[in-house]
């Protein structure tokens, strides 16, 4: 731990602390175990903590009265440099359809690019993804490690309605819709499974930190998953990051 | 329980929110107007986070099932029971088949109705405040059968009065701090944000209220980073959006200034063509 990060108010009830203004891998592991650090800490005026690429947002339960007195508190347990007790991180093997009834930007990016539908699908599946954090919608993560030859704009016009489970590229991003919403990523395939479940204690299977490959599947292969994640009984594939 | 005959034109649940599930991207939502909120719970005694009954723009058509108490606060939309006024801010007597419905939205924009004992719908997330795709209804509709506490009528403690100042109804003046972008903006940048008055379009909503001036804006945006409601967002085209109670947890706009929260308040009841000036607190 090691950066000089800035501590500023947000708002009446809120510290946010930044990181340089980089997405850098380095980063998001500092931040991420910064805030473990904290949590371990306990601070009971501290409610809730969220991550996002360059910066860690702590929120109070109350009026933040004295700012410099709990930001004292916090810079202290940055500094003393302790290793935080790592949480485990796992890599999540996603299955993804990426049949053109899914797909449905795949021949676009074909096209623009002049790599064959193939190529973008292997290119896709074969890189292994960090998440950064989860943010915007409920379950959507954010992701690093897009190869950089699939890195196509934003659509002009958003469509109103994405599919749940859509799996998408935006600029230098990849990402799955975890709900129906609308969307100006273009869409390369979708996913069976659920990326946010409200029925969990913990809604989300991934956390900040995890990585996730995907995987192609058939047509069959993802219905076949699909049945079985609505039923509430497909086990998820995942291993022990080391 | 009490069965809605008609819902009004959005009415939802809510408490004061999911919190606690930030790190996976799921909006606090809770009562837009936390003010109106607490004072219903107060005067019947409830707990803080009580679920009560927000209505947007205009009132719903209620059949009671039980006895119970009931108070109303926030816009004043005019409201009846069985056809007879009823005051706002007021603890009031219902009885088993009483019809509650409302009128004229006369001030304010969002009015509360509190139970005894609080509404006692669904929990996801330690929250009953309705949000699509977390909770299975994202607003009321008709012939829904809402659950009511079981607290015995007799238990009630009530507080003889409370001194509520109604005046924020009809305030133009949203007090804010500095967002975390604000030293970025030119010196006229910012003498136009304090000093401008600024109308609310037709898209505000309980996620966000947009602006309709703009301001001339250079800044490019942000690395993605957090926002809460009351972050007051500068796009790339000018447009100032207000954040609401609804909101993501994220984005990626530069924050130009972040509202009092009793400023979030204020504005939550306000609607399309009111106009407000942001005033500067240290």
């Amino acid at each position: 731990m090691s950066y000089k990060l800035t501590y500023k108010s947000f708002g009446e009830r809120a510290i946010l602390v930044e990181w340089p203004a980089e997405i850098d891998e380095k980063i998001i592991k500092d931040i991420i175990s910064f805030k473990d650090l904290i949590k371990q800490n306990s601070i009971e005026q501290i409610l809730e903590l969220k991550t996002a690429y360059n910066s860690l947002l702590i929120i109070y339960n109350k009026c933040v009265k004295n700012l410099d007195n709990e930001i004292a508190v916090i810079e202290e347990i940055y500094s003393a440099n302790k290793t935080s007790n790592k949480p485990d991180f796992f890599l999540w093997r996603i299955p993804v359809c990426y049949d053109d009834e899914f797909g449905l930007d795949l021949e676009l990016i074909s096209q623009e690019k002049g790599i064959s539908k193939a190529e973008i699908i292997k290119r896709h599946s074969e890189a292994i993804y960090l998440v950064y954090f989860i943010g915007f919608l409920p379950g959507f993560l954010y992701l690093g490690g897009l190869d950089k030859s699939l890195e196509i704009s934003r659509k002009s016009s958003p469509r109103l309605h994405v599919e749940k489970g859509a799996v998408a590229i935006g600029g230098n991003q990849t990402g799955v819709y975890p709900n129906e919403s609308p969307g100006g990523w273009n869409i390369i395939g979708n996913s069976p499974i659920n990326f946010f479940d409200v029925s969990k204690e913990v809604p989300c299977f991934a956390k900040a930190g995890d990585r996730i490959q995907f995987y192609p599947v058939s047509l069959k292969t993802y219905r076949d998953i699909k049945t079985l994640v609505d039923a509430n009984v497909y086990q998820m594939e995942s291993e022990l990051l080391l | 329980m009490i069965t809605v005959l008609n819902p009004g034109f959005y009415s939802t649940i809510q408490d004061t929110g999911r919190i606690g599930f930030q790190e996976y991207g799921v909006p606090y939502s809770g009562v837009m107007d936390k003010r109106a909120s607490d004072l219903v719970n107060a005067l019947l005694g409830n707990d803080k986070n009580e679920a009560v009954l927000e209505m947007t723009m205009t009132g719903a058509k209620l059949k009671f099932e039980k006895a119970t108490y009931i108070a109303i606060s926030g816009a004043d939309m005019s409201p009846k029971l069985n056809d007879n006024p009823i005051q706002l801010n007021k603890i009031i007597t219902v009885k088993p088949n009483d019809i509650l419905s409302f009128g004229k939205l006369d001030i304010g924009f969002r009015c509360y109705l509190g139970v005894l004992g609080g509404f006692k719908t669904e929990t996801v997330m330690h929250s009953r405040s309705m949000y699509k795709n977390i909770t299975k209804q994202f607003m009321l509709q008709r012939n829904d059968k809402l659950s009511l506490s079981e607290i015995l009528v007799s238990n009630i403690k009530q507080h003889a009065s409370i001194r509520f100042d109604s005046s924020y109804l009809i305030s133009n003046n949203i007090e804010v701090f500095k967002g975390l972008e604000f030293d970025l903006l030119s010196e006229n940048q910012k003498t136009q944000l304090l000093t401008k008055a600024f109308t609310i379009s037709k898209d505000n909503n309980r996620m966000a209220y947009h602006l309709e001036e703009t301001l001339q804006n250079n800044l490019k945006p942000i690395i993605t980073s957090a926002v809460l409601p009351g972050t007051v967002q500068l796009t790339p085209s000018g447009k100032l959006i207000i954040l609401m109670r609804d909101c993501q947890t994220t984005g990626g706009y530069p924050r130009v200034l972040q509202l009092k929260e009793s400023s979030i308040d204020v504005l939550a009841q306000k609607f399309t063509g009111n106009s407000l000036s942001f005033s500067l607190k240290d």
